[in-house]
């Protein structure tokens, strides 16, 4: 693979991603010595919010430490170079979040919808450009649909107004192939001054290998995160990437020994448990399953005494989506009751 | 005695609601009004027998007076809602809003319908699919204890969800969130819709979650939540308790399952049937007090 001299914006998700993997615990000032660490680093692009995204705070997806705007008030002051960048999920936030978000001084704005439904993003998209921010279209599980249905998705948010359309593995279920039919599908169907991008989940552990199929399908922007701290096994190890790239001839403009600081040095000490493959990651992976329900899965398996890969399984043949965290808890009492009821049958 | 109503709006809730006023004791559908000429809804309106007319509200008004038209039901969109009630309210015509517009008071039938009585509203609103289908049950267990927090997931079938209700998706969570305060009585509400698009496509599913102030009591609320869950029975009767009430610390959660009766689109839109079998309920509440001479709208000018 040669994608030499190649210019490519890494954009960290360790904040916002990573709230996943942390509950959605990071600490006000964990979140300004990362972020401040990363643009020191050169990371141009910061993700800041709710791990779902803004008005995430919920009993269904988990209450934060602190309140998005508290973090994003908290967080941009403090940045030289780099940009923040806030995540919504029309569902979950409104218009009324994006203002907020854009008065604390956010650059650039996601609108996540479910590969299938970009056409709630409209209101959202439109505002968000309106606002002359960066705005970016973001197609949450892209693996379970056909690159020909992904673009016309795309399509429809590039009409909003979006400048930037993201395939986004949130299942980390693609493999290269399936990575470079969706980027390529992206990059020739749409304008050619909007960009594109990638982001993944380490689930298979084809972060790197999925990311560098993407820059070389065409996209512009890859999602990582400093050590991997995001939701499932994580995301695209950022640090790992970024040595790679360099060892490419790929300009990122990023320290390869800076960030591995930062993820060493401040981002893994964080950590509440290794974010590594583990089994019910893997079965994420391998059934195409929401990397965020893991935590969410352990938890409800341990009050109920089921195994969480069993209900991880059950969510993927139910074919449950992005934000259906609430299927969790119900998966589990349906469980319980076979099970009761299998062990009174004669 | 039948009271005269018209329908705005001929996508799937206006049309599910057609299917469903046809068969009342109380209203008698006269009008369907469309802005598609081409509209499976105003097919089936015409082949009903109805009046039909693709130019919206303005398609309708001249001939509320001649047939005597006394309720509409707008199942539009919340952007075009208060034009059309403006115009209606002005023909003395009691406007049902099936749209997050929510210019009117709130009905939640199994809640608070018996409090409109009487009030000589002229616009009440629906709240949305997904208020219909969780307040009853936040205000079930605020009826025994006080809620400080409730959230309500809906997850409706794409299939389901027309152009309107996807333009709308913001009204839908701040509409939901206000009833579950006001109606639901909590004292704060919050509410997310997720769109699903798997196939077969899903039976609306809803998820309820409530934070008691104090420690729930188990009993009262699970007995309170199985008597609510009866009464909205009555008008949906595929409204079934798939698990719960379940208690952790304070928090009180309900896992709900909607199933509709078929009758525009199959029996996985639940979110339609319990919107619009709200709405009829609602419609035939006032055309009682129509008929009984205790409800009666002045046109505004003539």
């Amino acid at each position: 693979m040669d994608l030499t001299g190649k210019k490519v914006r890494l954009h960290d998700m360790c904040l916002r991603d990573g709230m996943h993997a942390k509950r959605h615990q990071i600490s006000i000032e964990q979140m300004i010595s990362v972020a401040s660490a990363l643009d020191d680093a050169g990371i141009h692009l910061i993700e800041v919010t709710h791990g779902d995204g803004l008005g995430g705070a919920s009993i269904n997806y988990g209450f934060p430490a602190s309140s998005d705007e508290d973090y994003l008030k908290a967080v941009v002051p403090e940045m030289k170079n780099a940009k923040i960048s806030a995540l919504l999920l029309p569902g979950i936030g409104t218009v009324d979040h994006l203002n907020m978000a854009r008065d604390c001084g956010v650059h650039t704005i996601r609108v996540a919808t479910h590969c299938t439904e970009a056409d709630v993003s409209g209101q959202h998209i439109n505002l968000a450009r309106k606002l002359g921010l960066d705005t970016v279209g973001f197609l949450m599980m892209a693996h379970m649909v056909e690159p020909r249905q992904l673009l016309e998705q795309a399509r429809l948010m590039e009409s909003y107004g979006a400048n930037c359309i993201y395939c986004t593995d949130s299942a980390g279920y693609m493999l290269p192939d399936d990575v470079t039919a969706r980027i390529g599908a992206l990059r020739g169907g749409l304008n050619e001054d909007t960009e594109i991008g990638f982001h993944g989940h380490h689930n298979l552990a084809m972060g790197i290998a999925n990311s560098l199929a993407a820059i070389e399908a065409g996209a512009d922007r890859i999602d990582g995160s400093a050590a991997g701290l995001g939701a499932g096994a994580g995301n695209t190890p950022l640090e790992v990437f970024n040595a790679v790239l360099d060892r490419m001839g790929v300009e990122t403009g990023v320290d390869v020994f800076k960030l591995m600081n930062v993820a060493e040095d401040l981002v893994v000490p964080m950590m509440d448990q290794l974010i590594r493959v583990d089994r019910d990651s893997l079965i994420m992976g391998y059934a195409g399953v929401y990397s965020s329900f893991l935590l969410h899965a352990k938890r409800v398996g341990e009050k109920y005494h089921i195994p969480s890969g069993d209900i991880l399984v059950e969510l993927g043949k139910m074919k449950t989506i992005g934000g259906q965290e609430d299927m969790i808890e119900d998966v589990a009492l349906n469980m319980v009751k076979e099970r009761q009821e299998s062990r009174v049958a004669p | 005695m039948k009271v005269n109503a018209a329908l705005v709006g001929s996508g799937n809730i206006g049309t599910d609601l057609m299917m469903k006023a046809l068969r009342s004791d109380r209203i008698n559908p006269v009008w369907v009004a469309g802005i598609d000429p081409d509209s499976e809804g105003l097919a089936k309106a015409k082949a009903s027998g109805l009046k039909t007319t693709h130019e919206g509200v303005d398609g309708l008004i001249d001939h509320l007076k001649n047939d005597h038209v006394k309720i509409a039901f707008d199942a539009t969109s919340a952007y075009v809602h208060p034009d059309n009630s403006r115009k209606l309210e002005a023909k003395g015509v009691l406007v049902i809003d099936l749209t997050p517009a929510a210019i009117g008071p709130y009905c939640v039938p199994p809640v608070n319908l018996q409090e409109h009585v009487g009030r000589q509203e002229s616009n009440v609103n629906m709240v949305s699919c997904g208020g219909q289908a969780t307040i009853p049950l936040v205000a079930a267990v605020s009826r025994v204890q006080p809620v400080k927090y409730a959230e309500i997931v809906a997850t409706v079938a794409s299939k389901s969800a027309g152009p309107g209700t996807r333009k709308n998706i913001d009204e839908f969570t701040r509409t939901t969130a206000n009833g579950i305060e006001r109606v639901g009585g909590a004292k704060q509400g919050k509410a997310i819709i997720i769109l699903n698009p798997a196939e077969p496509p899903m039976i609306m599913r809803d998820t309820i979650h409530c934070l008691t102030e104090d420690a729930p009591d188990e009993d009262a609320i699970t007995k309170s939540v199985n008597d609510m869950i009866a009464e909205v029975q009555k008008y949906v009767p595929g409204y079934r308790l798939k698990n719960g009430p379940v208690f952790d610390g304070s928090r009180v959660s309900i896992f709900m399952e909607v199933k509709g009766l078929g009758d525009y689109l199959p029996e996985y839109a639940g979110n339609l049937d319990i919107m619009t079998a709200a709405a009829l309920r609602a419609g035939e509440m006032f055309a009682k007090e129509i008929i009984d001479g205790a409800l009666s709208l002045e046109a505004v000018s003539v």
